[in-house]
């Protein structure tokens, strides 16, 4: 049991993988505009990260070295597309507001970044563990940056109004802008309290050490057969 | 015709990609250090997204819909994208190797670029048809190479400032691309 808590603890605090390794940035900044959507993107992620753990963990056996990306690839992409289904069918009002970020889910460096690192090298209950902690995780940080965009920027928490009257919305928040802009000032705050994150690493194309991008950025020639 | 050009004014600024979509982030934060790289990486994604959008389009018309099958698209667009880069990428080597020498480093890239599914997957949700489809990507294209070549620019000109400490590295960039965000927030009024 020790090492199954292990897994959750270093998903939502060591290896968090939004405020510390600064993964999966697309949906992060777009869809946390209100609480609903962070948290209804976090769990539907969590859906994906930890079924495809573990069928990945079970097949890690199976799947041969030089075709792994793909069969992952195909794996979770199916798992996203049931996920996709399932929030057509029951909870069509979050999959509208999500839109195009649920089938983005596939694309999401997180999942295949655990699927690479964890679950291909290690046996499946651990890897259910290490897929829920990566996930609460990821919940967890959606959940607190839409808190702070939605009550500053609509002045409402989960569609109700919870600040006083006379405080006048900052709409911006909400927007585009502001999406940068809060994220902007987490770095900030960690810098300042010199908390090592990925964040200043990311900026100068230093590898995640999870997809094959970071070739590129890194000048190409060493990866050339990734 | 008119049509077109709306298409590609509405992705290349007012929905910019990056900007206000929020596709492509990673590479836009991370291969934005200086203009050359940046104005490479963003051809080599005008290339991909234009035979991406169209190939996926095609498949989507041909195949996809008339067998009604929509619902694997993810999954068929999110492969084809990755073969065809896989092809284009043999194809420039053996034909064009200069071509190749610009581009080829950042072709693994996009293969996980969220942007180009996104496309991809955008056009079916507007129902464009394949001229539209082509448009739109190449509009979309052109509106991330925009995002990150003047990105790049500003970090290059800022690169030699006194930038507090605490604002080094990820947040002042950060910052810039919120204000710059906030200059593509105003072409949403146009549109």
């Amino acid at each position: 049991m020790n090492g199954n808590m292990e897994r959750i603890y270093n998903g939502i605090v060591k290896e968090n993988p939004t405020f510390v390794m600064m993964l999966g940035m697309c949906p992060t900044l777009a869809v946390t505009t209100s609480v609903i959507n962070g948290i209804g993107m976090g769990l539907s992620t969590t859906a994906v990260l930890v079924v495809s753990n573990l069928v990945i963990s079970l097949l890690r056996k199976v799947i041969p070295d030089e075709v792994r990306l793909p069969a992952f690839i195909v794996i979770v992409a199916s798992f996203v597309t049931v996920t996709e289904l399932l929030m057509k069918a029951y909870l069509l009002d979050l999959y509208e507001s999500l839109g195009v970020f649920i089938p983005l889910i596939v694309v999401n460096c997180i999942i295949l970044g655990r699927a690479e690192a964890y679950a291909s090298k290690n046996p499946p209950l651990l890897s259910i563990f290490d897929g829920l902690g990566m996930g609460i995780g990821f919940t967890l940080s959606l959940t607190a940056i839409s808190f702070f965009r939605e009550l500053l920027g609509a002045g409402t928490l989960c569609g109700v109004r919870v600040m006083p009257d006379f405080y006048q919305p900052i709409d911006m928040i909400v927007r585009a802008p502001g999406a940068f802009l809060i994220l902007g000032l987490i770095a900030l705050v960690m810098n300042a309290l010199s908390i090592r994150t990925r964040a200043n690493d990311m900026v100068n194309g230093e590898p995640c050490g999870m997809c094959p991008k970071d070739c590129a950025a890194k000048g190409g020639e060493e990866c050339e057969k990734a | 015709m008119t049509n077109l050009l709306v298409i590609i004014m509405t992705c290349a600024f007012v929905n910019n990609v990056v900007l206000s979509q929020f596709l492509g982030i990673c590479s836009f934060l991370g291969v934005s250090n200086s203009i050359k790289t940046s104005a490479s990486l963003g051809g080599a994604v005008i290339f991909v997204m234009t035979i991406a959008s169209a190939v996926a389009s095609i498949l989507y018309d041909f195949l996809l819909a008339p067998l009604g099958l929509d619902y694997l698209k993810t999954i068929v667009f999110i492969l084809v994208i990755a073969a065809l880069v896989q092809m284009v990428e043999m194809f420039l080597k053996k034909t064009s190797p200069g071509l190749y020498k610009a581009l080829g480093i950042y072709l693994p890239l996009i293969t996980t670029n969220c942007a180009v599914l996104g496309v991809a997957l955008n056009n079916v949700t507007d129902g464009y048809n394949f001229i539209e489809c082509v448009v739109s990507g190449f509009g979309t294209a052109l509106g991330y190479t925009i995002a990150i070549v003047v990105l790049a620019g500003i970090r290059e000109q800022i690169a030699d400032n006194d930038i507090p400490k605490a604002l080094q590295g990820a947040p002042i960039v950060l910052f810039c691309a919120c204000l710059m965000g906030m200059a593509f927030f105003g072409f949403g009024s146009i549109g």
